[in-house]
């Protein structure tokens, strides 16, 4: 099916042009203005070029938390997708069981973040947390609040907990998306249940993967909210990623010129990541 | 095969509903019995932490504010975004896969990294500490994913379907709104979904271009942390209810999403 070509389209995009010209290219002139200026006051500012980008990327606190960014969010994706995906192929397809699994599947979603923090950090403590208490009444030592390995593991559970539902919600509706007939030629063909997962169902979901990869890559690498609440981004800076590293140089040092040169590197890092991840799952799509 | 799948799915569901049931008993707990010892029921219910709550305007008015601004941000990303995606779907102009991407890359910004200069634009504009510098912060994110979605439910409605109509003497406008929107209600059930969860669960950006008068429920609730410790019940009692308006929203949506769900457009 081919489009019109008309211009005149350009009337109805008019609108999310301008408000996402507002409330995007605005603040990110501001912030590239903030990080080639050294600012005083309001009338006292000096060009430096580049020597905040030298700077930070010099700088030992923002290569330790792109480190433990990137095995986070490694971690994340490599757990989350494929338990989403086992979650969906288990859901029932139709009938009031479905409808009971997608309400609380949907649930996890619907908890702020930092309340997500908050019910884990009761859930895990060992003396008024059920998962906390379980473990260590188990003989497993386990305090997140005093052990980094500890604080990651809660980290990381906390993450599953709340976003694999989204994956899951995905696969579902793209498998629900495809034709009966694919199965019944499945079945005359005595495909086994693997054969017809690898050959029929993930090749159909690729295009809702692709949708659940970036956007899972996307929050987990700007996650803020949930280890702040746990433990504050400890313990010691164990779980402590880019952007509660940058919230305390913007906000909390109030060094903006080198916040500035750090939040355009973190920019360029998403966008790259993200165009690498869209670019190696639609390559072979003949387009 | 159904057996272990039924089995998967309720362990699944185990994990995922036993930390919120936690919460909530807790929430009916008193502090003495919470730090007293571990019990799966409340002994001694009360009600006091969500009393505590309800009788304080301070409380209570940060569910009000929170509810008000993603409100207000779900009605202004679904008025911009339903035209966008409506011509994303059917015309092609000049910029119209740089502008598409483009959009997206803005759900890829990190809140933390618009902070400042969200606290420095809206404050300049006379807009901070209101319902609406918050609803337009959100509206960075929630617009890219909302013209996303609804992009592929409409181009599940046949071309032929508008053809016809502008046949039949229909403008555009009422076109739009008597034949089309009707056509993809599950998609706008599905996208309305999406724009409230991640509004409703946001928390840097809200804490940020607040203070008193539109201060969110999230920033609220730091209040229980005070110099002689943590006040678990009234915790516990305050995130209960900012899981509620979430549980409301999917109740009256769920055939909806359900049904957008099972189209499997998303």
């Amino acid at each position: 099916m081919i489009k019109p070509y008309t211009n005149k389209a350009w009337y109805l995009v008019l609108p999310v042009f301008a408000l996402v010209a507002f409330s995007a290219i605005i603040p990110l002139m501001t912030v590239v203005n903030y990080s080639i200026q050294d600012i005083f006051d309001a009338n006292t500012r000096y060009f430096v070029g580049t020597e905040w980008y030298r700077e930070i990327l010099n700088d030992t606190r923002l290569h330790d938390s792109l480190v433990r960014q990137f095995i986070f969010s490694g971690s994340v994706l490599l757990i989350e997708i494929p338990l989403g995906i086992l979650v969906a192929l288990m859901m029932p397809a139709r009938g009031p069981g479905s409808v009971v699994c997608l309400l609380v599947l949907a649930l996890p979603l619907l908890v702020p973040l930092n309340v997500v923090g908050t019910i884990w950090q009761i859930f895990g403590r060992a003396d008024i947390g059920l998962f906390g208490w379980a473990l260590n009444s188990l003989g497993i030592n386990y305090n997140y609040a005093a052990n980094p390995m500890d604080a990651w593991f809660t980290v990381l559970l906390m993450d599953v907990w709340h976003w694999t539902s989204l994956v899951a919600l995905l696969c579902y509706s793209g498998l629900r998306a495809i034709p009966d007939a694919y199965y019944q030629a499945a079945r005359i063909d005595r495909a086994s249940n693997w054969a017809v997962f690898r050959f029929i169902q993930l090749p159909k979901l690729k295009n809702v993967l692709l949708i659940g990869v970036l956007l899972r890559f996307m929050d987990s690498f700007m996650i803020y909210t949930e280890p702040f609440v746990l433990t504050g981004g400890g313990p010691g800076n164990s779980t402590t990623f880019l952007s509660q590293t940058l919230t305390k140089m913007a906000v909390g040092q109030f060094d903006i010129g080198p916040a500035g040169a750090f939040s355009i590197i973190y920019f360029l890092i998403i966008l790259l990541v993200s165009w690498l991840f869209y670019t190696a799952m639609t390559h072979n799509d003949g387009k | 095969m159904n057996i272990k799948k039924t089995l998967g799915m309720g362990a699944y569901i185990l994990f995922l509903l036993l930390p919120i049931y936690w919460l909530l008993i807790m929430s009916f707990k008193s502090n003495q019995e919470i730090l007293g010892g571990l019990s799966f029921w409340p002994e001694h219910f009360t009600l006091a932490n969500y009393i505590t709550i309800f009788s304080d305007a301070s409380w209570y008015m940060g569910y009000v504010n929170s509810i008000y601004y993603v409100s207000l941000n779900m009605v202004i990303t679904l008025a911009v975004a339903l035209p966008a995606a409506y011509a994303f779907s059917r015309f092609r102009f000049i910029g119209d896969k740089h502008l598409f991407f483009w959009l997206l890359t803005n759900r890829m910004a990190p809140p933390a990294v618009f902070l400042l200069p969200f606290f420095q634009l809206y404050s300049s504009v006379g807009l901070f500490d209101t319902h609406i510098a918050v609803a337009l912060a959100h509206c960075l994110f929630n617009v890219p994913l909302a013209v996303w979605i609804l992009e592929g439910f409409m181009s599940g409605v046949p071309r032929e379907i508008d053809e016809t109509a502008y046949i039949d003497g229909y403008s555009f406008p009422r076109f739009f709104a008597r034949i089309f929107i009707p056509l993809i209600r599950s998609g706008i059930g599905v996208t309305a979904f999406f724009c409230f969860m991640f509004s409703w669960v946001e928390l840097l950006l809200a804490r940020t271009l607040t203070s008193v008068d539109a201060k969110p429920i999230a920033a609220v609730m730091t209040r229980t942390v005070s110099a002689s410790g943590i006040d678990w019940g009234v915790l516990a009692a305050a995130g209960v209810l900012t899981i509620l308006p979430g549980v409301l929203v999917i109740w009256f949506v769920r055939n909806h999403v359900a049904k957008g769900f099972a189209l499997g457009r998303v």
